[in-house]
């Protein structure tokens, strides 16, 4: 396949989705039981998925490495989820939802599929509260809302700082009144180490029970990736300890095409780094951007006093001063290049200089702490528990971190990659935010994927497929049984020097050196070679102790590692390729008065990348190959994007 | 309080499957940072280990962040440690006075086998939340979401329940291993809100039944696990679910 056929529906922009599921095909209501779905991990767009096609009447069979669906990382989501409900009568609408994300990607998403994101937003608001989300509500007992970055309406729906748990709840409750129906059947503490195709079609997945190692095949109809984003091949990011991008790579490594991978958002309120025993990063929520002011010292001699000492004007509310407009609700990635801006240039506070202060001083003044509490408290109590400060008493400190991957598997319209059957939903696709994801937008793609859209596309697909399928004795299982079994094999016996762990925080240091918050030509290049050099490493020097027939961790993370160190590379080429600045990728050459400069003309496409034609063995070699998609923008109009 | 670096005699349960007879064994670590978290510490420890060619100690854990409901220590005779309102993630090595011996264990209880070290399955909460922890409304059923007004007070007591992690704390703190909080929690949130109503007194009594199915012990109202959950969830839903179960056990045809 060569050319990339985004399949978006004739009509103007308001009738694409509903006439497309008009002309969609379906499968009767009997012949649904004849199907099985494959569907892998659990997280919003999985669990939501899988109970919805349940629901149907496919037989559905769904993965996860975790010890239970309810720990997926959709968990951590903090501060909410968007929604065109204009309950606040403040002039929101699904067009103005579809606008604001449109241009808060940087115009690199796709119009077609944003439209319909913004259209069903609003049944997810309604199928949560009939699940028994308990969402914040004023006392007249309505739905409240707040503000998140990147619009000036209040849409978003919250539960405290942890809406992404109540919305995950909510699925993993759906999901489970389906196993106890037996049309899902769940498998926990299983891996997806590959994609099993016949014929040019998704099949089957093969997996690794990780508590007995045993490698297992499972054929279906379709198979559905939900496994999320690769943040983590930064080492140090938001994401779960286990976050990982194996699935979408080796669904890479067998055809389908990897669109993006250098738009990853580096969040602006984390945490700041504060020594090298970190093992991971933690996000205080844009939420607290509504009520909490950033700010540094004006005058780099202030830097090493008391917050409380430096008097007001000598205090720079650097977003407020520069965005008027926006104020600190400024996009993330405008929000994270400021933050980095102000520390390069000296002002940056704490003990490494590379935070800023993000206060609540006034909001405590103008509203009390019970009220503060009552918005963030949770929020408060875990920066406190992490920091050993109060932040009632003192600003908090924050300083950008990698959080969500924009980038991900290319798919079409229908979610479906270009590979037939094999469908990638939620983070783990391209195809809703361009270049920068709105605040509270996640959250909104990963249910709206899987209550909404994939219920609809995947039956369009069934419908033309037999019902007799391969069974996993056919020869392609058998011998993508034998090649994972020989890759862990191959990595248990390298038996070198380095732990996994060692060899990853090597990757991430590269990764966020040169394909971080902002990157160079010349660095691209040198990242690249460095890259190849490590992978070579892991392949002859990494040290994985224990056996592949037992729960082993660190084989776990040994063959996750060996993906992302091809990722990597991968991240690196595609930044080096677009010579332009949009949204989270941000190249030192390509600016304007410090905000990202497009090059519409010749950028305005989505790169999806084919892994390397001549790639033999293990390790990915030669040079991948480059597709590109047009965009086509006949509602939105390309503006340089002000905030101001 | 600035950073120091201390040193600890660390006592584990090490026990290398589910069949395998466990143990303590005791290492030493030094130049621990008083601003890792627990787990860091553990991390570190484990790399010491693999360096010299030794089985790392199993431990759930992912998040990080107090919220997935993974990690499951208990240290120092509590789960997730001594700090109120703290999962083992979140507790940080400067709560640990240096040259102290910090003991931990796996989760004990019956319906929670050992599989690893600090590894134990803990499936038996996906069976009882999968035999009636849902309100049964398919995709695409929904009305308006604000078509139905619930008062703030009744929302936000559900979002205390919905807050419950699942990480099986309540269990490892009850001296008879008790899953009631757990399915209090949920039987409670979805008795509160209207749309759990029609199907309240059935969850209680299928959710109560599951939990005596998977072996989980009696409840004594002795409120170890109220005060031992991270997430501070009360002894209230505890006795709302009584009520539940009780009106079900009086006027419904579900009795089993």
């Amino acid at each position: 396949m060569s050319e990339l056929n985004s399949k978006i529906p004739e009509g103007s922009i308001g009738e694409k989705w509903d006439k497309h599921k008009f002309n969609i095909r379906l499968v009767n209501p009997a012949n649904k039981r004849k199907y099985t779905i494959i569907v892998v991990g659990t997280g919003l767009a999985g669990a939501a998925a899988a109970a919805s096609l349940a629901e149907l009447g496919y037989n559905v069979k769904a993965f996860t490495f975790h010890d239970s669906p309810r720990r997926a990382h959709s968990i951590a989501a903090q501060g909410g989820i968007n929604a065109a409900k204009n309950y606040q009568n403040d002039g929101d609408s699904v067009y103005r939802l579809f606008y604001d994300t449109v241009k808060g990607g940087d115009y690199r998403s796709r119009e077609g599929n944003v439209h319909r994101l913004a259209q069903v937003s609003v049944n997810i608001i309604d199928q949560c509260v009939a699940q028994g989300v308990p969402f914040a509500r004023e006392y007249g007992g309505m739905l409240d809302n707040r503000s998140f970055g990147g619009a000036l309406v209040s849409r978003t729906f919250y539960a405290k700082g942890q809406t992404g748990q109540q919305l995950l709840l909510g699925a993993y409750s759906a999901l489970s009144r389906q196993v106890a129906t037996g049309k899902v059947e769940m498998f926990t503490r299983t891996e997806m180490l590959d994609i099993v195709k016949i014929d040019g079609k998704a099949k089957g997945i093969i997996t690794r029970n990780l508590v007995t190692g045993e490698i297992e095949s499972h054929a279906g109809h379709a198979v559905l990736l939900c496994t999320g984003g690769y943040s983590n091949v930064f080492f140090l990011s938001t994401n779960a300890m286990a976050c990982n991008a194996t699935a979408a790579w080796r669904a890479h490594k067998k055809g389908a095409y990897f669109a993006n991978p250098c738009y990853t958002q580096i969040h602006p309120t984390c945490i700041p780094v504060s020594g090298d025993h970190q093992s991971k990063l933690t996000l205080m929520s844009e939420s607290l951007r509504n009520d909490g002011r950033v700010w540094v010292p004006r005058n780099p001699e202030d830097k090493n006093k008391k917050p409380s000492e430096i008097a007001e004007k000598d205090r720079f509310y650097y977003l407020e001063e520069k965005y008027p407009t926006f104020g600190n609700l400024v996009p993330r990635d405008v929000a994270s290049r400021n933050a980095k801006y102000v520390c390069d240039e000296g002002l940056g506070v704490g003990a490494t200089g590379k935070a800023v202060y993000l206060d609540f001083r006034d909001a405590i003044k103008r509203d009390g702490q019970s009220r503060v509490a009552d918005k963030y408290g949770n929020l408060f109590d875990m920066y406190k528990q992490i920091t050993h400060e109060d932040p009632y008493k003192v600003p908090m400190k924050i300083y950008p971190a990698p959080h969500y991957t924009m980038g991900g598997l290319w798919v079409d319209y229908n979610l479906m990659t270009n590979v037939d059957g094999l469908y990638a939903l939620g983070e783990a696709n391209f195809s809703d935010h361009g270049a920068n994801r709105l605040g509270a937008s996640a959250l909104m793609q990963g249910l709206a994927d899987g209550y909404f859209v994939a219920p609809y596309t995947v039956g369009d697909f069934l419908a033309t497929q037999p019902y007799k399928t391969e069974d996993t004795s056919h020869q392609a299982f058998t011998q993508a049984k034998q090649e994972i079994e020989a890759r862990i094999k191959k990595v248990m016996s390298i038996n070198g020097k380095q732990t996994p762990d060692e060899i990853h925080k090597k990757l991430g240091r590269i990764m966020w050196e040169y394909c971080g918050m902002s990157r160079n030509a010349e660095g691209l290049k040198l990242a690249r070679v460095e890259v190849q050099k490590l992978r070579e490493e892991f392949w002859n020097d990494v040290k994985v102790v224990g056996t592949e027939n037992q729960l082993n961790a660190e084989l776990e993370k040994a063959l996750r590692i060996a993906d992302f160190l091809e990722l990597g590379e991968l991240m690196i080429l595609d930044a080096h390729n677009r010579n332009e600045s949009c949204g989270g990728h941000f190249r030192e050459e390509y600016e304007i008065n410090g905000e990202a400069k497009r090059d519409d003309e010749n950028y305005s496409y989505v790169a999806a990348w084919e892994f390397p034609k001549n790639s033999t063995g293990e390790m990915m070699t030669g040079d991948p190959v480059l597709h590109k998609e047009e965009l086509v923008f006949e509602n939105v109009k390309l503006t340089q994007r002000s905030y101001k | 309080m600035a950073e120091q670096h201390n040193s600890y005699k660390i006592k584990v349960w090490r026990q290398a499957n589910a069949n395998a007879k466990g143990g303590f064994k005791n290492y030493k670590l030094d130049g621990v940072s008083t601003d890792m978290s627990f787990l860091e510490m553990i991390d570190m420890l484990n790399e010491t280990l693999v360096r010299k060619g030794e089985d790392p100690i199993s431990f759930d854990h992912d998040c990080r962040e107090g919220i997935c409901g993974a990690c499951s220590m208990y240290i120092n005779g509590h789960p997730h440690g001594m700090l109120e309102g703290v999962t083992t993630c979140q507790l940080h090595m400067r709560s640990f006075p240096n040259n102290t011996t910090i003991t931990i264990e796996p989760w004990r209880a019956a319906a929670f086998p050992v599989i690893k070290d600090l590894t134990v399955n803990r499936s038996a909460f996906d069976r009882i939340i999968q035999s009636g922890g849902y309100v049964s409304v398919n995709t695409g059923n929904a009305r308006d979401a604000n078509e139905m007004p619930i008062p703030k007070e009744i929302a936000d007591e559900a979002f205390e329940a919905a807050a419950c992690i699942g990480c099986g704390a309540c269990v490892a703190a009850c001296k008879n291993a008790s899953a009631m909080l757990f399915v209090s929690a949920k039987v409670s949130q979805l008795a509160l809100l209207p749309q759990g109503k029609a199907e309240a007194q059935k969850r209680a009594e299928n959710m109560v039944a599951q939990m005596d199915e998977e072996g989980f012990g009696s409840c004594t109202n002795t409120g170890a696990c109220s005060a031992e959950c991270p997430k501070l969830i009360g002894q209230e839903h505890i006795a709302r679910l009584n009520r539940e179960y009780l009106t079900a056990k009086a006027g419904s045809d579900f009795v089993k």
